[in-house]
């Protein structure tokens, strides 16, 4: 798929799972250059190709410093004419280190870069500090490493700023076009015969779909189903069996002309060894945009994956257990304060 | 009803709280007749266990009588006498069928919070965390039963609660970590934490075949139990050197097989233990494996390490080198209850233990409070209390 096709052709083309091992994505190339929109749901946040390098970059500077700091502190602190403090410029290495091998380690740049920020700080602090002691030669030189620090600081705010400002409430899940996608699979203790006839019922849908509210069959083909929208409001829309080879392959998709572009498919494969079944899940939203875009946007929740997760969870504790695990409507004794806070009210 | 909730560290209290209802088909209510605080327990009172709730009910170790039934409930009625297994499981995933019902994969309803932290959930356990589930407890006069007709079992005889109760947990949990030991007749066994698991554990290692039994421990009460009560030889590491005597003991090979029934929040000496407590403390690492370490150390080559002790997240300074170059085998597991209770009640049936040698104290409910600090801080030779809702 690629971001030039039209967002028809990807709408209909892309809802095909493709057979092969869950979660392996064979045609994919093992190292990504060009950032594509993600395939996979079982991907980590991607953010605009500059702010990635940049924070790299920042990663490798730090950890550069970092260890000049840490092994020659003496020869650094000459050379930027601060005095010889070694066990504070160690200290500072450490530091520079931590954020560097956090920005080359970890997905999320955005507490590393801060976190430089942070640092920059401090050492421009210690700069102006060691300008009181300095001689004219020492004074030349720390006014060098202030103005080489501030542009660094400059370099490191723009970034932190920069990747704030990446789409962050749908992580692996949206897509370039806006789209939302998310594939997830999951071992099943039951047979295709039993996972399939659930699904296929439609109506059994919002029993494990924690957005749907109801679906109604209307014939062979069709069904309309109600979601849930944001602040108590609902979604609707009629949808068609695209696919239907029983206990093999499930999709289907929103009809023509619907509010809401939405397509989902589900592939059923025995597990080896009779270990039950393996369903691999597939659903993509294409929000339209303004208010409603938003609406449908809610569909998956703040985290597309945890949702579609979690729905294939209760799908399996139903089929297996025959209900679904909670605890909502529990006793408890009294509740701290930011526990009603965070909608915990009842568990 | 009355309920013994947390609410911090060292901050257990008995409130009043609306009484349990049935939720899904499958669960039944059971009025309780009698429950006991576990070592496992003290974890939470000491705050070491992430994802406690204040409000939370305490308490999985709980007997009583079932006084209501879920639709889908076959095998249980009203009036029957049960106990209740900690640990909760549906009985027909893959790991159920396999009879490993602590990995019960369809019991956890915050199961996506334990595969973060872990890689996998476990089942759900009552009043042990949101991490396993945030199941309510059953320190508490009812407690609602998920999958009643695959946990609780039933009791038919006139035996008293006290007799078995411990079926709930810390019986079979001692019986897994023997059977976990991989004992072949005459085998030495070396186990650390004369607490009840330890002491049921030193029990089943006889009943399996072990020749020798070496216990572990530096309260005086608990060594006493651990030599009259269950014929183990002891050893107070507060006055020896565990690993030194270890080896004198066994003419210098080590135990066949080592068991860590002490977990999270062993104690020790010296700057390994401070350096523990310290980090512990900080919550740089949420346990303090110092009798995990020794066990490790001690252990024959090609022997067996079996722990029962609780563990939640992160341990340093494990001696992998030693786990590894010895051929070790690693056996351990929150237990699958279900597997062990009915072979075990037939044991207690037949006379071959009698699991109350273990209460030192029987409480009300209302006294959960005190109960907690004396368990926790040994006090007045306080060994395992039974509570009476």
């Amino acid at each position: 798929m690629d971001t030039l096709q039209s967002q028809g052709q990807s709408f209909a083309s892309g809802m095909e799972p493709r057979t092969r091992t869950p979660g392996i994505a064979q045609d994919r190339p093992r190292r990504m250059r060009t950032r594509r929109p993600m395939s996979s749901a079982t991907h980590t946040q991607r953010r605009p190709d500059t702010i990635d390098t940049l924070a790299r970059g920042l990663g490798w500077f730090s950890v550069a410093l970092g260890v000049a700091e840490v092994l020659a502190p003496r020869a650094l602190d000459r050379a930027i004419g601060a005095g010889v403090h070694p066990s504070i410029t160690r200290l500072c290495g450490l530091r520079e280190l931590a954020a560097g091998v956090g920005l080359l380690t970890q997905p999320d740049p955005r507490p590393w870069l801060w976190s430089r920020v942070a640092g920059d700080a401090i050492d421009l602090a210690l700069l102006g500090g060691a300008m009181i002691d300095a001689d004219d030669d020492e004074r030349a030189r720390l006014i060098g490493s202030t103005l080489a620090v501030a542009g660094v600081t400059a370099l490191d705010i723009y970034a932190a700023r920069a990747a704030g400002e990446a789409p962050r409430s749908a992580p692996g899940a949206m897509r370039r076009d806006g789209s939302i996608r998310v594939e997830h699979s999951l071992g099943i203790n039951r047979s295709v015969e039993d996972c399939y006839r659930m699904w296929r019922d439609f109506e059994n849908l919002p029993r494990f779909m924690d957005h749907v509210k109801s679906v109604t069959v209307q014939d062979e083909r069709h069904q309309h189903w109600v979601a849930k929208g944001p602040a108590g409001t609902s979604v609707e829309w009629d949808a068609e069996i695209t696919r239907d080879e029983p206990n093999s392959l499930l999709s289907w998709r929103s009809v023509e002309g619907s509010d809401v572009r939405n397509s989902g498919a589900v592939r059923f494969m025995p597990a080896p060894a009779g270990r039950g079944s393996i369903i691999s899940v597939t659903m993509q939203y294409d929000p339209p945009g303004g208010a409603l875009g938003k609406a449908v946007a809610m569909l998956f929740g703040e985290d597309p994956n945890m949702t579609v997760r979690e729905d294939m969870r209760r799908f399996k504790a139903l089929l297996e257990a025959g209900e679904t695990p909670t605890t909502e409507g529990q006793p408890h004794g009294a509740r701290p304060v930011w526990y009603k806070a965070f909608g915990g009210v009842n568990r | 009803m009355r309920a013994n909730c947390w609410h911090g560290k060292e901050d257990v209290r008995v409130e009043n709280v609306p009484d349990p209802t049935i939720l899904n088909p499958r669960d039944c209510i059971v009025r309780i007749t009698s429950t006991a605080i576990c070592g496992s327990d003290l974890h939470l009172y000491d705050a070491y266990v992430p994802t406690m709730i204040s409000g939370d009910i305490l308490g999985h170790e709980f007997m009583g009588e079932v006084v209501e039934i879920g639709s889908d409930v076959k095998k249980l009625k009203v009036g029957d006498r049960v106990v209740v297994p900690f640990t909760i499981s549906c009985g027909h995933c893959f790991y159920c069928e396999r009879e490993e019902f602590s990995l019960c994969e369809n019991s956890n309803p915050n199961a996506a919070m334990a595969e973060a932290m872990w890689g996998h959930s476990c089942a759900g356990l009552y009043g042990y965390s949101h991490i396993t589930g945030g199941y309510a407890g059953g320190q508490a006069e009812y407690a609602r039963v998920p999958f009643a007709d695959i946990g609780p079992i039933k009791i038919e005889t006139d035996l008293p609660d006290e007799k078995v109760l411990f079926l709930s947990d810390i019986f079979p949990t001692g019986w897994m970590a023997a059977e976990n030991c991989d004992i072949e007749p005459g085998d030495t066994v070396a186990i650390w934490g004369c607490g009840p698991v330890g002491l049921f554990a030193i029990k089943s290692a006889y009943m399996l075949g072990a020749g020798r039994v070496i216990a572990i421990d530096r309260v005086p009460e608990r060594l006493r139990k651990a030599r009259e009560d269950c014929g183990a030889e002891t050893i107070d590491y507060s006055q020896t050197s565990v690993l030194t005597a270890l080896k004198e003991m066994t003419g210098g090979r080590g135990p066949d097989a080592c068991m860590d029934a002490v977990g999270m929040e062993a104690h020790g000496h010296g700057l390994v233990y401070a350096y523990d407590k310290f980090k512990q403390t900080m919550r740089m690492q949420t346990e303090r494996p110092t009798a995990l370490r020794e066990a490790i150390i001690a252990c024959r080559a090609g022997g067996t390490v079996s722990v029962p002790g609780v563990y939640g997240g992160f341990a340093d300074k494990l001696p992998l080198g030693a786990l590894m170059n010895k051929a070790l085998t690693f056996k351990t597991g929150q237990t699958h209850m279900q597997r062990y209770m009915r072979p075990l009640l037939a044991r207690v049936l037949k006379g071959e233990i009698d699991p109350s040698f273990v209460v030192s104290h029987r409480l009300p409910l209302d006294d959960a409070p005190r109960g907690y600090k004396m368990f926790r801080d040994k006090q007045d030779e306080c060994i395992k209390v039974v509570l009476k809702p």
